[in-house]
């Protein structure tokens, strides 16, 4: 499957990361490169195969329903980059 | 001082030869005056390890001691430390000071051990040369022109330059591994879930796992029994006892069957590297180990199934850095796309960005099915291949890497390269299971590693036989000749 460059951008813009325009080229050949690397893949026939998530096959435990965590907001609102009254802020969303 | 064994350090501090605040004392001015050499370390805060190490002589003439009461051990800079930066070798994180201690660093103060410092490591753990750190490429201490393997490379290169008694590190495809071949050292894999991950900054979740780094299977078997174990913090760390690793050290070998897979002793193997593997597997016959040949038939497959896997649940972990909370911000955003894009266009480096990339496109509608579901099923039966093996064989055996180390700058244009030095490594993780480098010889001068591969929870067998190993060899005593103070 040979990834083109438009795809790249779609792909930048899903994962939120800008991309230089003159860097788009290059980056377009090393994901093409990984890309092909993995292609060996198809070539199995894996029809009959349950997908693994978990090495051990081990799923999700459940704990009861209840508060465990202490309010760290504090703590975790002095490492912002920047907070007004408790909230994080970030640029206007809405005019 | 400092080429001595935690068993041994812990054994002077017992019996009084030295206290806490005297080993840590002559760690850190062996930091501050070799690291430059190295760049080991990221972040070094000596008043707070000389106040644990105070603490901890404390303990000491209480008699409240545990085996690593007072050893001062450096850890990854994965692994979140209260008050304490916490970079995971990358921009993103350069100002971040988390508000809490991960459960293996909570598990090492209670131990009483010493915080020496935090260790230099490729980009959130994407790497194989310690090339990709944003405080600059870390330097083999058997030759700093050479790498000293990834991620984990600052770990590997201060127990190899005498820098630290002990280390920690995360094993996401070889990171544990590959750089203990490189530099010389001891270095453990646990089975996934054996070690908490809670505070570990996440790279690929199913396969991330942290292990010890040391001189020896011994000092490795000391740190596991304090790193192993089950967290209510961790869904998916495992409830399975933990055994006192030590006391199986000395277990003989005789009737061990190990399985040497066709595959790792192929094309792509360095010749000299095979030979140290054949000598290190003859001495483990001579101890009475039955040695067969056994095959993994999707090993080529490993490659391609871990750099679908491994970017796509990266572009999830990592989708958590947006400049809003914590970490890195851009500056001046104009709106909160803008926010959002430059953030991780300058926060992250080309690797990272790279598997972030790779990982989108796997997880993308139209993709999913063709890349993630098929690299989930090729996991499969990656372990199966495992599992079918081990009904004949208690270990796998091989090389950990295809060769020595190789020179700084010579894969780092070339990703594909860089990914197919992880050849042996990468399949461990698929399946989850154990794995450990030991010390096998010197290829020109430079280490290389034997590769033990076990059951799942198998440790304390791997442990045994790379002990075994090293009571009968010296590979890893051998320093390299230019570490100041090397006996």
């Amino acid at each position: 499957m040979a990834v083109e460059q438009d795809e790249i951008e779609r792909i930048a813009e899903l994962a939120r990361i800008r991309i230089a325009a003159g860097e788009m080229g290059q980056v377009t050949r090393r994901i093409a490169q990984i890309l092909h690397l993995v292609e060996q893949l198809q070539a199995v026939d894996t029809s009959t195969v349950e997908p693994m998530a978990n090495p051990l096959d081990a799923t999700g435990r459940l704990r009861p329903d209840a508060v465990t965590e202490d309010d760290c907001r504090t703590a975790f609102q002095a490492i912002a980059p920047a907070v007004e009254n408790g909230l994080y802020l970030v640029p206007k969303v809405i005019d | 001082m400092h080429d001595k064994t935690v068993a041994e350090l812990a054994q002077g501090l017992r019996d009084r030869q030295f206290t806490s605040v005297e080993l840590t004392r002559s760690f850190l001015d062996r930091i501050a005056a070799l690291d430059n050499r190295y760049n080991s370390f990221i972040g070094v805060d000596e008043a707070a390890a000389l106040s644990d190490a105070q603490a901890a002589d404390q303990r000491l003439a209480a008699g409240d001691a545990t085996a690593l009461t007072g050893i001062p051990v450096a850890h990854k800079d994965i692994f979140c430390t209260a008050g304490m930066r916490t970079s995971c070798g990358s921009r993103m994180l350069d100002n971040f000071v988390p508000p809490y201690d991960a459960t293996l660093i909570r598990r090492f103060r209670r131990a009483g051990a010493v915080l020496l410092g935090k260790t230099n490591m490729d980009e959130f753990a994407m790497g194989s040369s310690n090339e990709t750190s944003y405080y600059g490429a870390v330097r083999n201490p058997w030759n700093t022109d050479l790498v000293p393997g990834g991620s984990s490379g600052g770990s590997a290169a201060a127990v190899a330059a005498l820098l630290a008694p002990a280390a920690t590190g995360t094993d996401t495809g070889g990171s544990i591994r590959q750089p203990a071949a490189f530099c010389g050292i001891t270095g453990l894999k646990p089975t996934y879930g054996r070690v908490s991950r809670l505070g570990m900054v996440a790279f690929a979740s199913s396969l991330d796992q942290a292990g010890p780094m040391a001189h020896s299977a011994r000092d490795c078997a000391v740190l596991l029994n304090t790193m192993a174990g089950h967290d209510s913090g961790d869904a998916t760390s495992s409830e399975m006892p933990v055994p006192d690793y030590t006391v199986t050290l000395d277990q003989p070998l005789r009737g061990l069957r190990i399985g040497l897979p066709q595959e790792y002793f192929g094309e792509g193997l360095d010749v000299a590297t095979g030979a140290r593997i054949d000598a290190a597997l003859r001495e483990l016959e001579a101890q009475g180990a039955m040695v067969s040949e056994v095959s993994l038939p999707h090993s080529h497959l490993t490659i391609p199934a871990y750099y679908v896997i491994a970017p796509a649940e990266a572009s999830t972990n990592l989708a958590r850095f947006d400049g809003v909370r914590y970490g890195y911000r851009c500056p001046d955003p104009v709106d909160l796309h803008d926010l959002y894009t430059r953030t991780r266009e300058q926060g992250f480096g080309d690797e990272v960005k790279r598997r972030i990339l790779v990982g989108t496109y796997a997880l993308s509608a139209g993709y999913y099915e063709a890349y993630y579901k098929k690299a989930q099923q090729v996991r499969r039966l990656i372990k199966q291949d495992f599992m079918r093996c081990f009904e004949q064989v208690d270990v796998i055996a091989g090389p950990t890497t295809p060769g020595p180390a190789f020179a700084l700058g010579a894969k780092s244009d070339d990703p594909i390269a860089m990914y197919l030095e992880d050849v042996y490594t990468l399949a461990v993780n698929l399946a989850g299971l154990p794995g450990m480098s030991v010390p096998a010889g010197l290829v020109d001068g430079s280490p290389v590693g034997l590769q033990l591969i076990g059951r799942h929870f198998d440790e304390a067998r791997l442990l045994n036989v790379a002990h075994r190993f090293q009571q009968a060899t010296d590979w890893h005593r051998r320093r390299p000749a230019d570490v100041e103070g090397a006996q």
